[in-house]
């Protein structure tokens, strides 16, 4: 399913990225690669997300979220 | 010294290890302390520039330690080192092509895994490193423990621990740095290599073998990282190959090989299979080396952010501190404003006073008016920029600044801004020139540009005075307040449109996708506050204030030049007639005191009393008093806006007669004079000579370079209801929006003073209807910003000719908007 489904205090696993190589290869140096473990900190329906990755916090956009798969 | 020349270029970054001097460069992700490090390492002895051709900054500083000279370059703060964005490429082209004698990574210890991956391809470029481990006192009280030794010899360099904002560790690093650049090249260093597992290894170890017939490529960049980034589809990497490589054509089909054979086995591209292997050996680095006791998912830093990034909460939050950054930029400021204004105010009287009162030289208007005038005009601003910076630098060293994005988010996405877009927005309610500055808190320049283009679209403070001068002019008072919001709504509006269609047009594509770290909250050290805030103040001085003296000194040309030597009138002669009037007025009041009937002492500013008789003096004194009085009560009136049928204002004047009456109490027999002195000879003589002197200003700015320049485009401004006056405002208002009053005042001869105010209005009114002052507001809010905005959006664009395309787009923009305001407002009858 899509990050942006998923409801706050979750935790996830990532699955892969729909992206285009830059920004996934950003999102890789902030450590979103596929395997790493996501805890959904803020999801409040609209607006940006925020979710805890490999000890820090990352805001999303909600179009990112979107295309991010997790399980 | 041991360590001998070992640098080829002779770049004036690549400091030569010749005797002391060594060079080291600063790596680390943003938000791992690498600033706060930087300023300890170097202090005050800091550069800050701007990479070529890039709007990243770029900062410098030295530092001494056991005799050496280190030279400390601050690369920006970034995840990795693709060739992505602008800091990752400004960073690691500085790497490669410069190759520093050191180079420093800085790690957040609480956040060491994801901080590593930007370790891994500093140790692929294979440049002598020294990792620091910075805020390990954080990570500890977390429950987690490292186990450095081990951890340094898994990653090939040596660790050194610290704490960057309690000033810890600096001395270590130091040590370690020079340990590490004396070391001669040829001593084997530790080789660690980042595996990737068998497969991929062989792959690049053949690209790397079809490269080593390359000898400068690979002497330059070394084969290993330029075999894995060919791999990882890096277009930079690959165009430089391509240029460079003799068999381009050999190693170009090999690496689309090996692309395909890791995409068929691992089912992803290389570089995610490349990156994920880089995770891999930082996880296994770590598990051998740090432990992480206790696993605190709720930290501090979670707990503040489940209000600051609460809905509602976090948006009461959010408002509270802009209005506390807006309060302390331009209500703490006014004050310090208003004395740098008098210190300039008095540096002009001072230099007048060279010239005698009465002097026409040109180099004296042109050192008043035009340098200390226009260079003073932009000084004024310092202490609100000084305050609002000082106010970013605390609200993004704690980190807060993150969360403001967060909150502001949704709805300056959908008008197509970033988050922290709102914040120079904010300012610019107050002043552009900062808030230009401020947007140097957008890190994508995309956003920074389309931000700064609209910015001039938020009705700063100074059209206020345009809008207090026309409203009132034109509108009935039911109508005031709803005009001036609607001047405010009208910019936003604009503001947004212009951001759709920058977007459409000019900055075509998907804006920077949001990803953002939300740093953990820390106190913001004095320090850090202090540089940061005089690094942007001092930018400002230095590039603003350059241009805007030489704008100041044309406009002040353009206003002045030509200068019409035969006047229409005789001033002089006028002046010195009314003089002669008013002396014979006196002349009677003279006799009654006794005094010479051609005395002028009972109207000159100071009074020798010695000299004097004593009932001359107590009358000068007492009409001096009266004049206080009227002036202060003037004032009053004018500070506190009182209207006549107020409570408020009926209580001032009561006060205000209260104290005239004292006056008269004091000397009966006097008052009677000193007013006849006041209201019949001195008040009438001194208006008479305002209109003559605001008449010749009139006629010299009508015959100067604006002036023409005015009568030249009405043709142009015709259709939008306005006459060649208004345009010769508008031309002069270029060096600064209030300066349309000030200019507006001159055109109708009724000079420049604030009590003017009132005559300019009833000849506007005379003259205009009220959609042509609507029309001259709309006009002064749209077309182009200051020459202070200009001077900034082009230092701060990187390029003149974004402020040159804001100026042209605005100024079409306002014709074109006033243009259908007037001809529509025209067509519904409101013309008249």
């Amino acid at each position: 399913m899509s990050l942006s489904a998923v409801v706050e205090g979750a935790i996830v696993r990532l699955v892969r990225v729909n992206a285009g190589c830059g920004l996934r290869s950003r999102l890789t140096a902030m450590g979103l690669v596929p395997g790493a473990e996501l805890q959904v900190v803020r999801n409040g329906g609209r607006g940006p997300f925020i979710v805890a990755v490999k000890g820090t916090r990352l805001m999303l956009g909600r179009g990112m979220a979107e295309h991010i798969v997790v399980r | 010294m041991a360590a001998a020349a070992h640098r080829r270029t002779a770049d004036e970054d690549t400091v030569v290890i010749s005797g002391n001097r060594i060079t080291i460069a600063l790596a680390g992700n943003p938000n791992s302390g690498k600033t706060t490090l930087f300023n300890n390492l170097t202090g005050a002895r800091q550069h800050v520039g701007n990479y070529p051709g890039v709007t990243v900054e770029r900062k410098a500083g030295v530092c001494r330690y056991l005799g050496y000279e280190i030279r400390v370059i601050d690369l920006p703060g970034t995840y990795s080192l693709t060739a992505y964005s602008v800091e990752e490429r400004v960073a690691r082209d500085f790497l490669i092509e410069h190759r520093p004698d050191v180079v420093v990574n800085i790690l957040d210890a609480s956040n060491i895994e994801r901080n590593l991956y930007l370790t891994t391809q500093l140790i692929e470029l294979g440049l002598p490193l020294v990792l620091v481990l910075n805020m390990s006192d954080t990570a500890k009280a977390r429950g987690i423990e490292f186990d450095l030794e081990r951890l340094s010899r898994l990653l090939g360099a040596p660790i050194v621990e610290t704490v960057g904002h309690k000033e810890r560790g600096t001395e270590s690093l130091l040590e370690a740095v020079v340990a590490v650049a004396t070391t001669p090249p040829d001593t084997p260093r530790p080789a660690v290599t980042v595996g990737y597992g068998r497969e991929i290894n062989r792959e690049v170890t053949d690209i790397e073998r079809l490269l080593s017939g390359d000898e400068a490529l690979v002497s330059h960049y070394g084969g290993r990282w330029l075999a894995v980034k060919l791999l990882e589809d890096d277009q930079e990497v690959v165009e430089r190959v391509r240029s460079g490589a003799a068999h381009w054509e050999a190693v170009r089909d090999a690496v689309a090989k090996a692309r395909r054979h890791i995409e068929r086995d691992y089912g992803d591209t290389a570089e995610i299979v490349i990156a994920d292997r880089r995770y891999g050996f930082i996880s296994g680095a770590c598990q051998e080396s740090v432990r992480s006791s206790v696993e605190l998912r709720h930290t501090r830093s979670d707990r503040v952010d489940a209000v600051a990034t609460h809905g509602l909460f976090g948006l009461a939050i959010f408002v509270a501190l802009m209005y506390g950054v807006f309060y302390l930029t331009f209500t703490v400021g006014q004050p310090l404003m208003d004395v740098l204004e008098w210190l300039f105010g008095c540096l002009g009287d001072a230099v007048a006073g060279l010239w005698p009162a009465d002097s026409d030289s040109p180099l004296k208007s042109l050192l008043i008016d035009g340098v200390i005038g226009g260079v003073g005009g932009v000084l004024v601003f310092l202490p609100n920029i000084i305050l609002l910076f000082a106010a970013i630098a605390f609200l993004e060293d704690s980190g807060y600044m993150a969360r403001a994005a967060f909150i502001m988010d949704r709805l300056m996405h959908k008008i197509g801004l970033h988050g922290k877009s709102f914040i120079p927005m904010l300012i610019g309610f107050g002043c552009t020139v900062p808030a230009v500055m401020a947007t140097r808190i957008l890190d994508s320049r995309r956003d920074r540009l389309v931000t700064m283009l609209v910015l001039p679209l938020v009705s700063c403070g100074a059209r206020l005075p345009i809008y207090a001068l026309l409203i009132p002019a034109f509108f009935s008072p039911h109508l005031r307040a709803p005009m001036l919001l609607a001047m405010y709504v009208i910019g936003i509006a604009l503001a947004v449109v212009g951001v759709k269609l920058l977007r459409t047009f000019v900055f075509k594509g998907d804006s920077a996708p949001l990803v953002m770290e939300l740093p953990p909250y820390r106190m913001p050290t004095l320090k850090g506050v202090v540089i940061h805030t005089w690094e942007r103040a001092s930018a400002y001085l230095r590039k603003a204030s350059t241009i805007i003296l030489a704008f100041s000194v044309l406009m002040w040309a353009l206003a002045t030049y030509p200068r019409k030597t035969h006047l229409d009138r005789d001033y002089e002669a006028e002046i010195a007639r009314a003089a002669g009037e008013r002396n014979a007025a006196l002349a009677d009041l003279n006799a009654e005191l006794g005094l010479p009937p051609e005395s002028a002492l009972l109207v000159a500013d100071d009074l020798d009393a010695s000299a004097a008789p004593h009932h001359a003096v107590r009358l000068v004194h007492l009409r001096q008093a009266i004049q206080a009085a009227r002036q202060r009560f003037d004032e009053a009136v004018a500070d506190e806006q009182l209207r006549a049928d107020s409570s408020r204002y009926h209580a001032v004047q009561t006060h205000h007669l209260g104290e005239l009456h004292r006056l008269q109490q004091t000397a009966p027999e006097l008052y009677p004079l000193a007013l006849r002195l006041l209201d019949k000879i001195q008040g009438p003589h001194e208006r008479h000579v305002a209109q003559l002197e605001a008449a010749r200003s009139a006629e010299l700015l009508a015959a100067s370079s604006v002036g023409r320049l005015g009568r030249l485009i009405e043709p142009l401004l015709k259709p939008l209801g306005f006459d060649w006056k208004i345009g010769t405002a508008l031309i002069g208002a270029v060096a600064g929006k209030e300066l349309f009053v000030a200019q507006m005042g001159i055109v109708y001869a009724v000079g420049d003073s604030e009590s003017a105010g009132d005559a300019l209005r009833a000849q506007l009114r005379n003259d205009y209807s009220p959609l042509v002052g609507f029309c001259i507001m709309l006009f002064c809010l749209v077309s182009m910003p200051c020459v202070a905005t200009f001077a900034v959006t082009a230092r701060e664009s990187g390029r003149i000719r974004w402020a040159v395309f804001q100026a042209a787009g605005l100024t079409a923009t306002a014709y074109v908007v006033t243009l259908a305001a007037y001809q529509l407002g025209t067509l519904l009858g409101l013309g008249t």
